[in-house]
């Protein structure tokens, strides 16, 4: 009986691997936004749900084929986060942290009402099931693995464009020093739009790798949110890799938390592990010291 | 006696004496959860104007609210034992995640993001305990007006909304005390000295963390002690409405739309979500699902764009000036 536990034991631990990989692409999205811009998107996993409803409605609703439906979804949320960057953001920009950190909430319930408003409280989904395999006795989904992989390709190409373009050389000069960009000749304000659409599009992304695996409701960013956060914080806000092992690390708990007990309680363990975290290892688990 | 000081006590008075005019009870039960909010926006006031920008006192309130009904329906505690239980446990939690947070310097987003984090963890442990909690579905605390009695002391449960006004109201009033205690402490000048600029306090003697975390606690005991009577006077609670992102944001919305840097703001800004959720309510109605949410996401929206300083804030500076 026992090597029978372990072998879910181990699913489980795999499990929490393959949604790691979402994870740290969640976090990429909003750490690139905070590093850059110096603001917390608190909305970006609410983001993620209107990605969601959008690859539902045009695949279910309207008969676009899913590949379309992802394309559009990830193009919608790259122009919902330049948006969000133009008429809410931007007009904050100067006033305190505080009221930045607010008005994106207000962004989450406003994201909330209207998936409510338009979709209802229904659970929706795509109606794809991809196969699951079978190595061992263990049952392994196809959705998950392909997630797994197109995030940390996604995760990849982010890095690559972050270290070898242009516009991406400047988005990281600008999030090592804001004040000088601008007499270097370089327009912070356009830079800040694309780090927003970029964000908004991994949000996009991670909503079609999402959209495989979940039922779509309009709640389904607090889910994801908050555990968003924590990686961020855990792994130094703003700081890239150190988000990347963060989201694997949460992900195991996650998984193998809500596997031994129930998902709440996966939830619960990983938050005691973070408070527990700080008191051993305040500057971040992975951040470098400053 | 200065100008306002006699403004104060008019207001107090007709406070006092509005139940009698003959209003009704709806007006009577606006008028209660109005109070009732802003002793809880009061209460996150006290640290959040001091630069501890906490999005979690969701967390406070869901313990003090299921606390005192669990201690009561499970044991038969009394809500009075119940409530000094609850207070005990947000303390002990306020210490776990406020010392390490103000030790190592978790200050700004990094704060708000832990609490944001805490309140759905416990949101999600009040989901979790669903056998004790009765999960989403909420709790209701067995009642203890049996043969037609009206009023429970030691259960703390009235039917007359007669005697929760004045309960609300003696809270509220404490709660304005605290703010005036806490302003013209020493403490207030060191925590202003801190969200300045941390190390130069630090470097004058200013103990830091201490400062700080006591601050913590005294305002998380307090939104604790909102939880138990939001629960006693409702009579219902449920894991969303006392805990979870939604009402943490809403508590500091709340804050933020009246004024959190002067002693009134956040009472009006209870004033102004309740007028605004119940202006809502009546007009838009259940007809469409969610369209009420979606004005009063998009207005407060607006409002923290065009209106930072919040209802009373703006206005006493108009007036200054």
């Amino acid at each position: 009986m026992s090597d029978f536990f372990d072998i879910f034991l181990l699913e489980a631990v795999i499990n929490g691997l393959l949604l790691g990989g979402l994870l740290a692409l969640l976090a990429l999205g909003l750490n690139l936004i905070f590093g850059v811009i110096d603001v917390v998107w608190i909305c970006y996993a609410e983001m993620m749900m209107i990605g969601m409803y959008t690859i539902w409605w045009l695949h279910v609703e309207q008969g676009w084929p899913l590949l379309a439906a992802f394309a559009a979804g990830i193009a919608t949320l790259a122009v919902l986060g330049a948006a969000l960057h133009q008429f809410i953001i931007r007009p904050v920009l100067a006033a305190e942290p505080i009221n930045q950190l607010l008005v994106t909430g207000g962004v989450l319930f406003f994201l909330q009402a209207v998936a409510t408003v338009a979709f209802g409280v229904e659970f929706r989904n795509l109606g794809v099931r991809l196969p699951t395999f079978a190595i061992g006795e263990m049952n392994l989904s196809l959705a998950r693995l392909i997630a797994f992989a197109v995030a940390l390709a996604a995760i990849g190409a982010t890095w690559l464009f972050l270290s070898r373009s242009y516009m991406g050389t400047a988005i990281r000069a600008i999030s090592q020093d804001r004040a000088i960009m601008p007499l270097m000749g370089v327009d912070p304000g356009r830079i800040y739009l694309t780090t927003s659409a970029i964000g908004g599009g991994l949000a996009g992304l991670a909503a079609c790798l999402l959209v495989l695996q979940y039922d779509i409701h309009p709640a389904i960013g607090l889910s994801f949110g908050p555990i968003t956060f924590l990686i961020c914080v855990m792994g130094g806000l703003g700081n890239l890799i150190g988000g990347f092992l963060a989201a694997f690390v949460f992900a195991q708990f996650i998984a193998v938390g809500g596997f031994m007990f129930q998902l709440e309680w996966g939830y619960v363990i990983a938050f005691v592990f973070f408070i527990a975290t700080m008191f051993w290892k305040p500057e971040g688990l992975f951040a470098k010291r400053r | 006696m200065n100008r306002s000081r006699i403004l104060g006590g008019v207001g107090l008075a007709l406070l006092l004496a509005a139940p009698f005019a003959g209003f009704g009870t709806y007006p009577l039960h606006l008028a209660i959860m109005a109070l009732l909010w802003g002793f809880i926006y009061t209460s996150w006031s006290i640290m959040g104007r001091l630069g501890m920008v906490s999005f979690g006192h969701g967390a406070f309130l869901g313990i003090g609210a299921y606390g005192s009904v669990l201690f009561w329906n499970t044991a038969g505690v009394s809500p009075w034992i119940g409530a000094v239980g609850a207070i005990v446990l947000t303390l002990a939690l306020a210490v776990l995640i406020g010392w390490p947070c103000f030790r190592f310097r978790i200050v700004g987003h990094y704060f708000a993001l832990v609490t944001l984090a805490l309140s759905e963890v416990v949101r999600l442990v009040i989901v979790a305990m669903r056998d004790q909690t009765g999960g989403s579905l909420g709790i209701t605390p067995k009642s203890a007006l049996v043969d037609g009695a009206t009023v429970s002391v030691g259960a703390l449960q009235f039917s007359n909304k007669l005697v929760w006004f004045y309960i609300v109201v003696a809270c509220w009033l404490a709660a304005l005390w605290v703010w005036r205690w806490v302003d013209r402490s020493m403490d207030r000048l060191a925590l202003e000295a801190i969200s300045e600029e941390e190390d130069a306090a630090a470097s004058i003697g200013i103990d830091v963390s201490r400062t700080k975390l006591k601050v913590t606690m005294l305002s998380a005991a307090m939104t604790c002690i909102g939880g138990v009577l939001y629960a006693q006077y409702q009579l219902y609670v449920n894991p969303e409405t006392v805990s979870g992102i939604g009402i943490s944001l809403q508590m500091v919305f709340g804050a933020i739309a009246g004024g959190m840097f002067v002693m009134l703001g956040p009472t009006v800004g209870a004033v102004f979500l309740l007028a605004l959720s119940e202006t809502l309510r009546i007009a838009v109605g259940n007809t469409i699902h969610g369209l009420d949410l979606l004005i009063y996401g998009a207005l407060l929206v607006l409002f923290i764009i065009y209106l930072p300083k919040g209802i009373l804030g703006t206005l006493l500076a108009r007036l200054e000036r």
